[in-house]
């Protein structure tokens, strides 16, 4: 049983901010589709107009155009869900038990084609597509995972899964302890939240604080290509029933992978950037956030450790204490609302754990208590903004 | 005719070896007898199994024995309440005993049964001990679920007994995911998912039978037609009160569900329905003597005499005692006489309950999760950083 975990990590893991506009390839095009030559003078027979130079938006990322070079990096690349995709293959290969069910996973591969071509090759009743009907196909996922399957629910937006509150709470989370042990309940339930591009205010809920309480049930948070795969993996192996947080504006991340087999740990915490002045939590969308602003914050001469808590029940202490330990100021951002989310669970953690350490009290910068607005302006004022965080960390760090 | 003879003996296990003075252990044990249903089926797109029941001398009596087990096991629990030995709620199934043996009969333990919180009897039908359900009930830790589930959450995993669920009507999903684990697994079993006439109103189910349907589940839904939601009656709780009609396209028996032989031909019939076509809907038409809980009397919102009419035009164990009787299997003494020792078991195991231990306090944080993947308390300190994953 005792099979070690590889933290496999790649020497730079490097990962693309999130597109500000919507995906656009990054040259432009005319409207008429163009057959380019190698030759330099690129005159376009048609329109007799120059055709399209080039135009390189991103001077600093690694493009990996040229086959070759890419070909002599280790692993291989691959966006945030393909990376789900990939880790879910690789355990539906490992263990027949493991079966997917969910709305429109299987024919339709998936609203964010994270199940795409799964039922092709697993076949209808392993990649199963549910009516909408969240509490009962939960329930179901649950009386499956009774018997000995390892089921993934799938909601196809986590506010969905509200409906399935009951099932979750009380069948997923306490028939381990109910039962007096006899049964274990090793589900995973997956899906994205948080806020997108104002998609409503029904739509852009974040159900980790709704959940946070339900004792039995651990609460993950993927925020990279990486961790993505690793955390999926590790839910599924677990015998405890693991709810995996995605987010909506995080699918279409670029990340290179190892191509080895790894499995991350579902209580451990993520160093993304190592400092000494003020130690930064976050999670999910936020942490790009934290690293955008971590950019202005290094020119400005300060040096934040950026902490991915990724574990959200439970909290990892032990990475986030030695931090503390080191740093003596603590910032916690997040997506959630101020009342009852993740931040403030939080923040109760540190004062009665680390009291001691702290110099100055607890930041936590999280969402407005309002239900997210349709209006674009209105939408980006109720979650973090990365000239908030810097204001915040100028402020505790004076 | 392959009769499950051994069933019964998981409940006379523990029984004392005083020498029973019936006569069912000597000549012509296994005889077939027929007996006819007190009335016939009534089947909705579907056509209703015959009323003559096939059935042994063996399994008359000890349809009699577990059914007057499970009567005073109930009756005990009643005093055991009182007495505030059994605290929170208590919801008693006496009255309904048919139901639980009749099931039994038809099918075997590899066949998966889930049902709401009165589930003692049933939990008793699978196999559990008297000692297991007491000690449960009284919170101690050789409880089935060590003393921390109480009377809503009884479960038996060896024997496919899936408890025991306090929320009304959540377990009618889970029953059909065991359905949906059977057919995955191919292994040729059905589930029984028992529900109440109250939580036959509840969307839950609607979208569970539609899902068994849609994927020919091998799942037979089972509602437990007392008549009564907790205080309100039938005909005020829903606008259509033929439970068996309410699949629409899946078929439905409607079955006297006080008649363990009926109950019994209409779970073989399911079974083997289920098994071919899919989902089928009985409506076992029943009565329970105690109130909703034990917090409810019971007479508020019906009529003693009505109750009293149940007890002695329809009870169960009365009808089976007039078989034997007819049958001349027994005679009444020993009969009375087989009461008289299931009564003095219960309160043998009820002692020997009252002297067990409670839980250890170390035992509010285990189960919480699978040992070994953190929190029974994640601590500042903790020493392991990595968990070990299989």
């Amino acid at each position: 049983m005792a099979a070690m975990l590889q933290s496999v990590r790649v020497a730079s893991a490097s990962f693309h901010l999130p597109d500000q506009c919507s995906k656009l390839p990054a040259f432009s095009v005319c409207s008429l589709p163009v057959i380019r030559s190698e030759r330099s003078s690129s005159l376009d027979p048609i329109h007799g107009t120059r055709s399209t130079r080039k135009v390189i938006t991103k001077a600093v990322a690694a493009q990996a155009e040229n086959p070759a070079a890419a070909a002599s990096k280790p692993g291989h690349e691959l966006l945030l869900f393909e990376a789900l995709r990939e880790g879910l293959e690789e355990e539906m290969d490992r263990d027949p038990r493991v079966c997917v069910m969910g709305e429109d996973v299987g024919h339709y591969g998936g609203s964010y084609k994270v199940t795409k071509g799964l039922a092709e090759k697993y076949g209808d009743l392993r990649v199963l597509d549910t009516p909408i009907a969240e509490n009962s196909f939960t329930g179901m996922a649950v009386g499956a995972a009774m018997t000995g399957l390892r089921p993934i629910v799938e909601g196809m937006n986590m506010g969905f899964l509200l409906l399935a509150f009951n099932q979750i709470s009380d069948n997923c989370g306490m028939l381990h302890y109910t039962s007096g042990g006899q049964f274990t309940i090793p589900t995973v339930i997956r899906g994205p939240g948080g806020v997108g591009r104002q998609l409503g205010a029904e739509h852009s809920q974040r159900l980790e604080s709704y959940f946070q309480s339900i004792p039995g049930i651990q609460m993950v948070a993927c925020s990279t290509p990486y961790n993505a795969k690793g955390l999926m993996k590790a839910a599924i192996r677990s015998e405890n029933p693991v709810v995996l947080f995605e987010h909506v504006l995080l699918y279409n991340l670029k990340e290179r992978i190892p191509d080895e087999e790894y499995v991350l740990s579902l209580e451990e915490a993520e160093m993304v950037r190592p400092g000494e002045h003020v130690t930064i939590l976050t999670y999910s969308r936020m942490r790009y956030h934290v690293m955008q602003a971590a950019k202005t914050l290094v020119n400005k001469g300060y040096d934040p450790e950026v902490i991915d808590i990724r574990s959200l029940k439970p909290f990892d202490l032990y990475t986030i204490g030695n931090s503390v330990k080191k740093t003596h100021r603590v910032l916690i951002v997040e997506e959630c609302m101020r009342t009852g989310g993740i931040g403030a669970s939080l923040t109760a953690a540190i004062n009665e754990n680390f009291h001691d350490y702290l110099d100055a009290p607890i930041v936590c910068l999280s969402s407005q208590d309002v239900p997210t607005p349709y209006a674009g302006t209105l939408e980006e004022w109720t979650v973090v903004q990365p000239a908030q965080i810097v204001a915040a960390v100028e402020q505790l760090c004076r | 005719m392959a009769q499950i003879i051994h069933r019964s003996t998981n409940l006379l296990k523990p029984v004392s070896v005083a020498v029973s003075a019936t006569r069912h252990l000597t000549t012509a044990s296994t005889t077939p007898i027929t007996v006819e249903t007190s009335l016939p089926f009534t089947g909705h797109n579907i056509e209703p199994p015959s009323r003559s029941v096939e059935t042994t001398p063996q399994e008359l009596l000890s349809f009699f024995r577990d059914m007057v087990l499970m009567r005073r096991m109930e009756i005990a629990a009643d005093s055991l309440y009182k007495a505030k030995l059994i605290r929170g709620f208590c919801h008693l199934y006496d009255g309904q005993e048919a139901v639980a043996v009749g099931m039994e009969a038809a099918i075997t333990k590899k066949d998966c049964i889930i049902t709401a919180y009165r589930d003692h009897c049933i939990f008793l039908g699978r196999g559990g001990t008297l000692m297991d359900a007491f000690a449960e009930l009284m919170g101690r830790k050789d409880g089935c679920s060590k003393g921390k589930g109480g009377s809503m959450h009884f479960y038996k995993k060896e024997s496919g007994f899936y408890g025991g669920h306090g929320i009304v009507g959540a377990q009618v999903p889970l029953g059909i995911g065991l359905a949906f684990a059977q057919k995955y697994c191919k292994d040729e079993n059905v589930t029984f998912s028992m529900y109440g006439d109250g939580a036959a109103n509840q969307g839950q189910l609607f979208e569970a039978l539609n899902m068994a349907a849609l994927w020919d589940l091998p799942a037979i839904l089972v509602c437990e037609n007392n008549h009564y939601g907790m205080g309100t009656a039938e005909w005020r709780a829903a606008k259509s009160p033929s439970y068996y009609k309410r699949g629409d396209y899946v078929p439905g028996l409607k079955v006297d569900g006080m008649d363990a032989f009926a109950v019994k031909q209409a779970c073989k019939f399911a079974k083997e329905h289920a098994l071919k076509n899919g989902p089928i809907i009985l409506e076992m038409d029943t009565y329970r003597y105690h109130g909703h809980s034990m917090s409810d009397p019971g007479s508020t919102y019906r009529t003693r005499d009505e109750i009293s009419g149940v007890r002695q035009e329809r009870d169960p164990i009365e009808r089976i005692r007039k078989l034997i009787l007819s049958h001349d299997l027994a005679t009444e003494k020993e009969l009375k006489d087989t009461e008289k020792e299931m009564r003095k078991e219960v309160d043998d195991v009820i002692a020997k309950a009252k002297e067990s231990p409670l839980p250890d306090s170390s035992e509010l944080f285990t189960n919480v999760y699978v040992k070994g993947f953190g929190v029974e308390a994640f601590g500042a300190d903790r020493k392991e950083l990595r968990a070990v994953l299989p």
